[in-house]
């Protein structure tokens, strides 16, 4: 999704900011975490697109005979995106991160930095992704990354399968951000039994140490608006107000990027408010996973359970039911559960702790073929476990000293360094 | 707007009506009975709803916007398609500057109405430098003379005047709207018929009515062509209410202007 989920977060502030660099060399210009984040790269900062890019979009019947149900109808098969070269080239796999369809912003920036450099790319949706739930997932059920990373990897070799014909591919190379950076950890190990591909290398960007921790930290968010989590509503509302108070006043015509950065420059929102809006994207998100797997498990969940749903039912109160529910809401309530049933004896530590690059280290720091970006202000993140990756993958960790998470993804120096890596 | 398309789609609406209700009746039976679900509605009650949009008809919208997606899958896009594909990009731009151009219209005799002096002048110079240096509206030199495009039509007009949006109404090929601005369309079109059949501008030419669909038809592919938007792509489940949420406030934003 993230298009329209984006486009309602982003209608509240986003923009080219202008600042002042500081005094370390890096200039990706904006300081504050939160900020950086929600605004991302200003224009100017940005590598220049291709000035060409052959795109196909594959639609991929990944598995046989699925029966979608009729709310899902316009959905017809897991839909990829792949650029390809006229000639022989590495294939690049790119993973997005949580609730991101093939071609979001941030993925469609990867892939043109990464045609222009000679690669093919081919980017996926998110396992967290309602298609991915829908039409790729053969639990319906996300969130368990060794499951997940299963799919994935089924998904890339009927993707490769359907465009082998096509393009002529010398290497195989695997990226990856946010949740994407860490499921892309677990899909590399799962290709040394399976060799499909023999990824050559993996880079992991902006990616959490361990899922559970930090969705915990962007749940946290939403702890600092006013009234708490439980009143996002009236924090939407007045977020809102505020904003159309400001376009009001101000001599502003269009909706553009002048009048985002006017609210970003006129500090409209606090720091917490900020940090809320970040939180409920995120919960935004989130509810469309909740609610597609819910109803492909007839889980019983937040839709009654045996309840068909058509086309033309109203869903506004199934939406604001699943955007109230924490992901610890899901993890206790519904994803813990169902793994408990299907692997008996797991404790609810246990299973926290599959959900990190821990429970795969002893490969993770064997292995050369692994490098990771982040920032040092990435909330996703605590201190501890900036250093943990460090440990983990020693000179093949960079860290740089702001850009929140993935604001500074686009910036012409983490382009060219996350180009680089693949090419070295 | 669009002639031909008013005379086809309210057949194909009501085919494609018809055919989706039989197509419910037939599910019903053997169906297990329904359990409560863990989480229901009443347990956030003391939340604010989140922008409430009067929305009586969602059933029918909903139908609509199924029936649109369907409507540019297998007839509108490929139609697009096929015009993007033999029509040299710099004609296309032409196109869309000369509809532009007489849209023009529509916004001066609407910020006259809104007694919106600095639009009215805006406007009427654009639609003066466009119509002439620009050859007859196939180019745009106004915006780069600094005169900026401004928009309005006869649903702002009534809402400036004071007429609520009404409920929120999913129109056939046209998509979102308000019961206001629906109303505004129909009287902008009235108008712009009326003065169409007052000059007669192909008065002394043979098929002059078919060079009229003609014209309405490439209009209509013209608009489709720059409508980056497409029905459920995003694949998010509640994507009808992000729409419905960004067009309300889009319209509340450009009424304050």
């Amino acid at each position: 999704m993230k298009h329209l989920t984006l486009a309602v977060i982003l209608c509240l502030i986003l923009l080219p900011a202008v600042g002042q660099a500081a005094g370390d060399g890096y200039g990706y210009p904006i300081p504050g975490s939160y900020d950086a984040t929600i605004l991302g790269t200003p224009d100017n900062l940005k590598p220049p697109p291709p000035a060409k890019i052959s795109v196909r979009q594959l639609v991929l019947d990944v598995i046989p005979d699925l029966k979608r149900p009729d709310i899902f109808f316009y959905d017809e098969g897991l839909r990829c995106t792949l650029a390809y070269q006229d000639k022989k080239a590495p294939l690049v796999f790119l993973i997005v991160g949580t609730g991101a369809g093939d071609r979001s912003q941030k993925v469609v920036a990867m892939m043109k930095e990464l045609y222009k450099a000679g690669y093919h790319v081919l980017t996926l949706p998110s396992p967290t992704h309602p298609n991915f739930i829908v039409s790729a997932s053969h639990n319906h059920v996300p969130g368990d990354l060794t499951e997940d990373a299963a799919d994935i990897y089924r998904v890339m070799e009927n993707a490769w399968s359907k465009v082998k014909g096509d393009i002529e591919v010398s290497d195989f190379y695997l990226g990856g951000y946010s949740l994407g950076g860490t499921q892309a950890a677990f899909v590399a190990k799962l290709d040394e039994e399976r060799k499909s591909f023999n990824f050559r290398k993996v880079l992991m960007v902006n990616p959490a140490v361990n899922l559970y921790n930090s969705v915990t930290r962007i749940e946290g968010l939403l702890d600092k608006i006013h009234g708490g989590p439980r009143k996002i509503g009236a924090y939407f509302n007045n977020m809102l107000a505020k904003f159309t108070e400001f376009y009001r006043h101000g001599d502003f015509i269009d909706i553009n990027d002048e009048f985002l950065y006017a609210v970003y420059k006129s500090k409209l929102f606090s720091h917490d408010e900020d940090g809320g809006l970040i939180g409920l994207s995120f919960r935004i998100s989130s509810a469309g996973m909740i609610f597609a797997s819910d109803v492909m498990t007839n889980g019983g969940y937040v839709v009654p359970k045996n309840r068909v749903l058509t086309a033309t039912d109203p869903l506004s109160d199934y939406f604001l039911v699943c955007v109230h529910l924490s992901f610890i809401n899901y993890f206790d309530e519904y994803l813990y559960p169902y793994f408990q049933k299907k692997r008996s004896g797991l404790t609810r530590e246990a299973f926290i702790d599959s959900l990190g690059l821990k429970s795969i280290e002893g490969y993770l720091k064997s292995s050369p073929k692994f490098g990771v970006m982040t920032n040092d202000n990435d909330f996703i993140l605590s201190p501890a476990e900036i250093d943990y990756l460090r440990w983990l993958f020693g000179e093949r960790t960079k860290v740089y000293p702001r850009g929140g998470h993935l604001g500074n993804l686009e910036y012409r120096d983490n382009m060219a360094d996350f180009v680089g890596f693949f090419k070295r | 707007m669009p002639v031909t398309i008013f005379r086809i789609y309210p057949v194909l609406l009501a085919l494609y009506l018809a055919l989706s209700l039989t197509g419910c009746a037939t599910t019903i039976a053997n169906r297990p009975p329904e359990e409560p679900a863990m989480h229901s509605v009443s347990e956030f009650s003391d939340d604010e709803r989140v922008v409430d949009i009067a929305d009586p008809w969602e059933g029918f919208n909903r139908g609509v916007y199924k029936f649109n997606y369907h409507f540019d899958r297998y007839f509108f896009l490929p139609v697009v398609s096929g015009y993007e594909f033999i029509t040299p990009t710099f004609i296309q731009k032409g196109v869309s500057n000369f509809f532009a151009n007489i849209g023009e219209i529509r916004t001066l005799y609407n910020s006259a109405f809104q007694l919106k002096g600095k639009k009215f002048l805006t406007t009427f110079g654009r639609f003066l430098t466009n119509s002439t240096i620009g050859i007859g509206g196939l180019f745009d030199p106004a915006t780069p003379f600094g005169l900026k495009k401004q928009s309005e039509d006869f649903g702002r007009t009534l809402g400036y005047w004071g007429v609520d949006s009404g409920p929120y109404l999913v129109l056939p090929v046209l998509g979102p709207n308000s019961l206001r601005s629906t109303g505004g369309f129909a009287v902008d079109a009235g108008i712009r018929f009326t003065t169409i059949a007052a000059t007669d501008p192909f008065e002394n030419v043979d098929h002059g009515t078919g060079i009229m669909a003609g014209i309405s038809t490439l209009e209509a592919i013209d608009m489709r062509h720059k409508e980056k938007f497409r029905y459920y792509e995003s694949g998010y489940p509640f994507e009808y209410y992000m729409v419905r949420f960004l067009y309300h406030k889009k319209g509340e934003l450009l009424l304050m202007k």
